[in-house]
């Protein structure tokens, strides 16, 4: 049984996430390669959509990671103001911009998606624009960081933001059930099974499972580099002070 | 007052931009009287706490027996008394501005009723967690907008769906809960973010 809690000690995770990293990364290689392999050649075409559908194998794990990054630092957040522990913080910090880069992947391969199948990039329906306000708080948060110069009060403030914009997520999640839109209802996730065919319901899980890998791959790398800055700053200031 | 001027002059800018056609104008009335609310509601926001912050009054403040949140909510409703009341009994002259239907009226001072108290309380999180820093002004905007524009989307609604014989209930409903979550949990991260500021 591993004691999660040791991580929560930065010298530890830096070794324990060194040790990780090759293993994940080849791991999501792997998986990206294989995810890539069945939805660009395995897949058969969708009997309306065509070859357009293969967007959704990038677009539908982009719009889950975003949704999924938010949640990460929102917890995150929650973790460093209930316990004070020292890399939460830092965790979502590193977090933010990945979110951020998958929002942005989300929209723009949904407008890719929406210009031959709905015939407009754009519509300002509930869960595209519940997509874009994430999209917004994400920004909002990494400013917040950027503003403050001092880390606690930095770290506390921007914790609290993400903590309010988090109301925003089950809004986005469940848009599409709230609202009559154009864009299409949960179709993976609902009571009665997925309304997909096995054979693009695959290698959607398996891009899914890529993007996660990506992402938490993505994270340790961002994490390692946050907490070395800090602890040069940490160090400068030391010896500024003689 | 200057946020009421501020209100009446921003709405005044749209016939101007979009032409005075007055059907046209009638269309967008709802919108562009939601949005200018907002705006003037958030052009007051910096100034919430700041000059309590900086004459050090906000740690008298902070430092009296009465709980901070219990002061943020105050604060809270001083920020909807001088704000939001104002633009709430200026909206209707706006709406005949616009040349809004008759049967709007009685929607869009329920909407503003309803939908101001929550820019004031929401709003009150970007003012604190902006209160210390040098031109906060800006990056309180970024802060609060995205916040703000379910506030907006339901206000808006609200009043279309009276324009075409709907009425507005359910939007109003939504509204009203938006309030009902905003009007415990505001105040206390306004006290987290304000104690945060003071350390």
């Amino acid at each position: 049984m591993v004691n999660w809690h040791r991580l929560a000690n930065p010298k530890l995770f830096l070794t324990w996430s060194r040790r990780v990293l090759p293993w994940a990364a080849v791991i999501t290689a792997l998986l990206l390669a294989v995810g890539l392999y069945l939805s660009l050649f395995v897949a058969p075409p969708d009997y309306q959509q065509g070859d357009t559908v293969r967007i959704m194998f990038v677009h539908v794990p982009s719009a889950w990671m975003a949704l999924f990054t938010y949640t990460v630092m929102a917890g995150a957040s929650a973790a460093g103001l209930i316990w004070k522990s020292p890399l939460s913080h830092l965790t979502a910090k590193a977090a933010a911009p990945i979110g951020a880069s998958f929002t942005l992947l989300a929209l723009a391969t949904g407008a890719l998606w929406g210009q031959p199948m709905w015939g407009t990039w754009w519509v300002w329906d509930a869960r595209l624009t519940s997509v874009l306000i994430l999209f917004f708080l994400y920004l909002g948060y990494m400013a917040i960081w950027q503003a403050i110069d001092d880390y606690t009060r930095a770290a506390k403030s921007a914790a609290i933001l993400a903590l309010v914009g988090f109301v925003n997520v089950p809004i986005i999640k469940f848009s599409v059930d709230w609202w009559n839109t154009l864009h299409q209802p949960a179709s993976v996730l609902r009571l009665d099974g997925p309304s997909i065919h096995p054979t693009l319901l695959t290698p959607l899980f398996v891009m899914i499972a890529a993007f996660t890998g990506y992402f938490i791959v993505l994270l340790l790398i961002r994490l390692e580099r946050e907490i070395l800055a800090r602890q040069a700053q940490t160090l400068r200031r030391a010896q500024a002070r003689g | 007052m200057l946020v009421v001027v501020f209100f009446v002059l921003t709405v005044t800018l749209f016939p101007l931009g979009v032409g005075p056609e007055a059907s046209v104008l009638r269309r967008i009335a709802p919108g562009v009287i939601w949005v200018s609310a907002l705006l003037a509601a958030m052009l007051s926001l910096d100034r919430l706490f700041q000059v309590d912050f900086e004459d050090g009054s906000l740690d008298q403040l902070a430092l009296a027996p009465l709980p901070l949140e219990l002061v943020a909510a105050a604060k809270c409703l001083a920020h909807w008394l001088s704000t939001g009341l104002p633009l709430l009994v200026i909206s209707p002259l706006l709406g005949i501005l616009l040349n809004l239907s008759g049967e709007a009226y009685g929607t869009l001072l329920l909407a503003m009723a309803i939908g101001t108290p929550s820019l004031s309380l929401v709003g009150a999180i970007g003012a604190a967690l902006t209160v210390g820093i040098r031109r906060g002004g800006v990056l309180l905007s970024l802060l609060v907008l995205p916040l703000y524009i379910p506030v907006l989307i339901f206000g808006v609604g609200a009043i279309d769906a009276a324009l075409v014989g709907l009425g507005g209930n359910a939007h109003l409903l939504v509204l009203a809960a938006i309030l009902l979550i905003a009007l415990p949990l505001a105040p206390w991260a306004v006290a987290g973010a304000l104690r945060l500021n003071l350390e």
